[in-house]
């Protein structure tokens, strides 16, 4: 059987954070009812003027320097023609062949192997609106209604040069891509409001052979997961084709996230003749140096940078040093952390643990989150000096979370504090020995695990709050008597 | 003839135009014709010249990221033919 590689591109579509629409004064804030951030610029209406949002070229500029892209020295705008009522013009400003940035790359990491994509160009344009069809999808419907709340948002598209053989490259790419834009705080990112959005153009082809497939171009992935299932259900999809004989058709094709399959799209033919026209009612824009020298000075250490910094700095293992640089927020709260603190490894393992799990279960953002590098300190520096156990952290760390109250306050009004008294532990440790006396016997001809069965009812009995080492050490002592 | 009928037919149909039969003679010369003027412009040498991005010589046309408050749902919906929901209702799409 013929062995075959994927040969994937993707293209990128990322709103920029601003406050203002691209071309008017619209607010860009998510949400909101429909049409209630409108006004006859964005809406398209007869005599009206575009004005160019000097904040979106900044911000292109931008994500084109993080991209190590080449900037352009002259740029302008195109109106991209095609029918579809999300746009009230019937056009998209967009940009054609004079785009602000291009021919860039950025690395991502896959099995600890590097590897450099390649970033084609990088361009600025005006979101559509929002589309929402009567009966359950566009084919059935009998009428659509339209909001233009987005409509002018700004965006950039980022087209990659298709140097992905594999849906992990794909994903790590576009892991990587996402963290660059958060750290240069270029774009908000979030996948599930939009403001992320990701196609991809696939073929394969027999492993070795230099010349490309037939492609198609995959849709409406909503998610990273949803972007590595949707391209590993296509590559499979190819391959059976090739397989049988058959020929893959050029066309675009939409994942089916509740089917788990890609779907021909209805397209008509002549949907990519978009007979582009410079925007007559923009000026051209020439960037010199000292407004690209300015920007480059606002970009701040970028993940892989930091990753590698983590790991040489603080000692982290390189896949810890990974997961908290994914988010320039958590890599903010460590450093913030082990500057107060130290023991890095301790404080990561915190973050990948019971931070990120109460996260990811509240599908929260640490933004949301009350938790403060301060708060975790505490806790940590309460374990250290023995005031409560490692067990206890954990539930302080959890009400901490949930109520965003200081340790100290939960541990008082919860009677958390550890007991290290050894009075008041050899009392326990009695009575629990008195009442699991074959445990005890067990113990004493021979059958080690029995303490840690022992162990275990005394932190039961204490509800966790004893110190686990001391509760050890007097078992060790009574058993042996 | 440097347009065919076929490719007029093309063309009206990306404009969304419905062309009468009888018109579309007509229609096809007077774009030929204004190929042809096209036609007679590229016999000039412009080997030298930057292509013309746009016919004023303005550069960076810019304002600030400023909010301001648009025209207010009812003011936006006031020209649309059809209304459901503070939506515009438009017909069946595909
Ligand atoms: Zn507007």
């Amino acid at each position: 059987m013929t062995e075959y590689e994927a040969v994937i591109g993707l293209e990128v579509h990322a709103e920029l954070k601003t406050n203002s629409k691209i071309f008017c004064f619209c607010t860009t804030e998510f949400g909101g009812k429909p049409n209630t951030h409108v006004c006859p610029i964005c809406l398209g209406l007869p005599g009206t003027l575009p004005v160019l949002n000097e904040k979106v070229v900044d911000l292109a500029i931008k994500a084109g320097l993080a991209l190590n892209c080449e900037i352009a020295e002259f740029s302008k705008f195109d109106r991209k023609n095609y029918y579809y009522p999300d746009l009230p013009k019937n056009f998209q400003i967009s940009q054609y062949d004079l785009p602000i940035a291009r021919e860039g790359y950025l690395n991502i990491d896959v099995d600890g192997r590097q590897k450099r994509i390649g970033i084609t160009r990088l361009h600025m344009e005006e979101d559509a609106g929002k589309l929402v069809h009567s009966g359950d999808s566009i084919t059935g419907a009998d009428y659509s209604l339209v909001d233009y709340n987005r409509t002018g948002v700004p965006l950039i598209e980022i087209v990659s040069e298709p140097d992905m053989s594999s849906p992990e490259e794909a994903r790590a790419y576009l892991d990587q891509l996402k963290a660059i834009l958060e750290y240069t705080d270029v774009s908000d990112c979030k996948m599930q409001e939009g403001s992320l959005r990701c196609d991809a153009n696939v073929s394969v082809r027999p492993k070795g052979s230099q010349k490309l497939g037939t492609k198609t171009e995959v849709k409406n992935m909503n998610s990273f997961r949803a972007l590595q299932r949707a391209l590993e259900y296509e590559i499979e999809r190819q391959i059976e084709v090739l397989e049988e004989g058959g020929q893959v058709v050029q066309e675009t094709r939409s994942w089916n996230e509740a089917r788990g399959i890609t779907e021909t799209m209805r397209s008509k033919e002549d949907a990519h003749d978009y007979r582009y026209l410079p925007e007559p009612d923009l000026v051209p824009l020439v960037i010199d140096v000292e407004w690209v020298e300015r920007i480059r000075q606002t970009i701040p250490e970028l993940p892989l940078e930091r990753k590698k910094r983590f790991v040489e700095e603080y000692g982290l293992p390189e896949y810890d040093a990974g997961v908290v640089t994914s988010s320039k927020k958590l890599a903010d709260f460590f450093e913030a952390c082990v500057e107060k603190f130290g023991n890095p490894k301790e404080v990561s393992n915190w973050i990948m643990g019971e931070l990120m799990r109460l996260l990811n279960a509240n599908n929260m953002e640490l933004n949301d989150s009350p938790v403060t590098p301060g708060g975790l300190i505490r806790i940590l520096e309460l374990v250290k000096e023995g005031t409560i156990s490692g067990k206890i952290a954990k539930q302080v760390f959890e009400e901490m979370f949930n109520t965003g109250e200081t340790p100290d306050a939960i541990i008082k009004k919860k009677n958390l504090i550890q007991i290290s008294d050894s009075g008041e532990l050899e009392g326990i440790i009695a009575s629990v020995m008195e009442n699991n006396p074959k445990s005890v016997e067990d113990y004493r001809s021979g059958k080690k695990q029995a303490l840690k069965f022992l162990v275990g009812q005394v932190m039961k009995e204490t509800k966790g709050k004893a110190n686990p080492q001391l509760v050890n050490d007097i078992l060790l002592k009574k058993l042996s008597e | 003839m440097t347009i065919s009928l076929k490719e007029l037919e093309h063309v009206a149909e990306l404009a969304r135009l419905s062309i009468p039969e009888n018109e579309l003679k007509a229609y096809t010369c007077q774009l030929d014709d204004i190929l042809k003027s096209i036609e007679k412009l590229k016999e000039l040498d412009t080997d030298n010249v930057e292509p013309t991005a746009h016919i004023l010589p303005v550069r960076n046309v810019m304002r600030g990221d400023i909010v301001r408050e648009g025209i207010g749902r009812e003011d936006a919906l006031g020209g649309a033919p059809d209304v459901e929901e503070g939506q515009f209702k438009v017909p069946k799409i595909v």
